[in-house]
């Protein structure tokens, strides 16, 4: 048999683990091209026109990847749609003559029962523990990736040297793809931690402060939301974003008690679970605009009914105590034009509250 | 010398400019369609204020645009604001109902709603995907009954019995309206059923899960339409304030964006001799193959958008 080489979507940065986690299984890697229009127009010329965006761009990086070697696509598995997206893909690079294998990422029942079903589906010779602490690695560097870039989005728009913060985030991020041992891996969490940590910031007492939540994929690969959480830091916010790889191991290991929480502290808002992270965006909307939170930006693909399902609670909940949340769905054909004309909006008006008054 | 302010919105389809002075009292307006033309309407425009002032003192101090064009336009005249047709819309109407809650708007291609609260704006949405419920759907469906689009209001108000009318999406309206004629329901009747259903399209669509409260402000092509106020009227049960100028609220807010700018240079109309020329080509340098629209002020680059990166814009620049 051919060696394996293995790929897998792209989300934001966290290429660098699902990297480590693949080559620490003994499997060669091939990390899909960055992001580009072609990788959506790939996705989108070979998916079925109403499947959710998400499935567009995850084809797409296989079929670049493909393209450069790789024979073995790693795809996680979750609840909704998100469940078929490995089969239907599958069945769509089969019919375009790639022969690839897939094997699925499964959360199982808990974090060991993840492993466990992982290290299966490899057919590995790697014993539980080599796999358990790949997982652990891989998390790690997840963990690094979330600190730098939780700086990054609080920060940037106050930097007194524009570009300072992006070129430290640069460098220790691919400080981070190099690193080989969890050790490592601290030493440069805390580098990068002393170096940000000193970056001179001009920022107001009070900066307006955002949270973007929604779907979880939407709101983790910048390139798929036209970069939102950039463009609103630079026009001087302060970004949150709630929905992390740190926030999802911390749940996995809470297991179902999570879901539980978050309908405790929803205010009454929402009393079941919506699936995927729609029970988040109701929950989390309510309870950051108790923290004072100036607003909410909402990111889904369109047609995603998990999403779907929490916006008309929380229309109701924005409508209930005049909090600004802005909707934004996505499809292929969305117009980024069109999109940053309403982040613009959006941020004069949460400018404007805060203010009483408009600057140009 | 009296100071002022220029503000321009320049949509796809027309493109309106106001002079204001230091109160906020309108010293000129103008307004054209913009042809697929955004700089050449720009300077039509220019030419028939220019024409207004004369004999005025106004020295117009600083520029603002709106509008899809914006971008382009602000980098011609230089403008010290540029920003987006909500704001710029929220600004003009406040600046003449300080009071007002709602401001529906239903222009040739889209529609917008906006939400105020103590002269604030606190939510808005905007629809620019469905058809159904616009200025150019309206004008098709006069069209289709053979009449005037400027009658169309005085048709509604005649009306008895409005028709129901199918307004979720143009092709269903469209077929249904076609259905009702040949069954022989009074234009008026029908008429009236058309203004009804774009208002309860756009109150479905654009102001869903609004709070709407009055006072309600309706603006854009559409508010001219008599017919349709009425049916938002009926629908709302509040009074729908409709203003002559209406159209220029936009052009009206960015002049007041522009003087709370606080940025002054004083504007020269000459700039409508100079040659402006946008050209669009694509980057290349990676698969994103970014198009990038530049301007070119006497064949001299001015500013391009549209690039993800900083090398599609230096490669225009240096090109080697
Ligand atoms: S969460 Fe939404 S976008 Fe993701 S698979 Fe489910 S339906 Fe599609
Ligand atoms: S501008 Fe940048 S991102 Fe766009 S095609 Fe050129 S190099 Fe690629």
């Amino acid at each position: 048999m051919e060696p394996r080489k293995v790929t897998f979507p792209h989300m934001g940065e966290y290429w660098i683990g699902f990297k480590a986690l693949a080559e620490r299984m003994g499997c060669e890697v091939v990390v899909p091209p960055r992001m580009t229009v072609q990788t959506l127009e790939l996705g989108t010329r070979h998916s079925p026109e109403f499947v959710c965006v998400p499935f567009k761009y995850n084809l797409g990086n296989f079929i670049e990847a493909i393209e450069l070697g790789a024979n073995t696509i790693i795809q996680a598995v979750g609840g909704c749609r998100f469940g078929y997206y490995a089969e239907v893909q599958a069945a769509i690079l089969k019919d375009l003559g790639y022969d690839v294998k897939f094997i699925r990422l499964d959360a199982g029942r808990n974090p060991l029962d993840m492993v466990r079903g992982f290290r299966d589906k490899m057919g590995t010779n790697k014993s539980f523990r080599d796999v358990k602490d790949a997982f652990f690695f891989a998390a790690r560097l997840g963990l690094a990736i979330d600190e730098i870039q939780d700086f990054a989005r609080k920060n940037l728009g106050f930097q007194v040297t524009p570009g300072q913060i992006e070129r430290i985030e640069t460098k220790y991020l691919a400080r981070l793809a190099a690193a080989t041992n969890i050790r490592e891996v601290d030493a440069i969490r805390q580098e990068a931690k002393a170096e940000l940590g000193s970056v001179a910031l001009d920022r107001p007492e009070n900066p307006l402060r955002v949270a973007i939540l929604g779907e979880l994929y939407l709101v983790l690969e910048p390139f798929s939301n036209y970069d939102i959480g950039r463009q609103l830091a630079l026009r001087g916010i302060e970004v949150h974003q709630p929905l992390t790889i740190t926030e999802m191991i911390n749940h996995s290991i809470k297991g179902f008690k999570h879901v539980d929480e978050l309908i405790a502290h929803s205010g009454g808002w929402v009393d079941h679970h919506l699936g995927a992270h729609g029970t988040e965006s109701v929950s989390l909307s309510y309870t950051l605009m108790k923290e004072g939170f100036d607003g909410v930006i909402h990111l889904k693909p369109f047609g995603c009914m998990p999403e779907v399902n929490a916006m008309s609670a929380m229309q109701k909940l924005s409508r209930e105590y005049t909090f600004p949340i802005l909707f934004i769905s996505y499809d292929s054909q969305t117009a980024e034009t069109g999109v940053n004309t309403r982040i613009e909006a959006f941020c004069d008006m949460l400018e404007m509250r805060k203010k009483g008054v408009v600057s140009a | 010398m009296l100071k002022s302010y220029l503000g321009i919105d320049i949509g796809s389809i027309s493109t309106k400019g106001v002079v204001v002075t230091e109160e906020g009292d309108i010293l000129a307006s103008s307004y054209l369609w913009t042809e697929g033309n955004p700089i050449g309407a720009v300077k039509r425009l220019l030419a028939q204020l220019e024409e207004d002032l004369t004999g005025t003192e106004a020295r117009i101090v600083a520029v603002g645009t709106t509008g899809s064009a914006r971008e382009l336009i602000g980098a011609i005249l230089d403008a010290q604001a540029i920003k987006n047709e909500i704001t710029a819309h929220a600004m003009g109407t406040l600046s003449l109902h300080p009071d007002v809650r709602t401001i529906f708007e239903i222009g040739g291609q889209d529609s917008k709603i906006i939400i105020l609260r103590d002269g604030i704006p606190v939510d808005y949405a905007m629809n620019t995907l469905c058809a159904a419920g616009t200025g150019s759907f309206l004008s098709s469906q006069a069209k289709r009954l053979g009449i005037q689009v400027e009658q169309f209001g005085d048709y509604a108000l005649r009306a008895e019995r409005p028709t129901k009318i199918a307004g979720r999406c143009t092709v269903f309206a469209e077929s249904d309206l076609v259905h009702k004629a040949q069954m022989g329901y009074a234009v008026e009747d029908i008429v009236a059923g058309l203004c009804n259903a774009i208002v309860s399209n756009y109150l479905n669509n654009v102001g869903k899960g609004k709070k709407i409260e009055a006072p309600i402000v309706f603006q854009g092509g559409v508010s001219k339409n008599v017919g349709v106020v009425k049916a938002f009227a009926d629908a709302t049960g509040h009074d729908i304030l409709v203003d002559d100028c209406g159209h220029l609220m936009g052009a009206l807010g960015i002049a007041l964006l522009a003087k709370a700018s606080g940025l002054e240079d004083d504007f020269d109309f000459s700039i409508r001799s100079m040659s402006f020329k946008t050209t669009g080509l694509e980057c290349g340098r990676c698969p994103n193959n970014c198009e990038i629209v530049c301007v070119l002020r006497d064949e001299e680059f001015l500013a391009g958008w549209g690039n993800r990166c900083e090398v599609g814009l230096e490669q225009i620049m240096r090109p080697e």
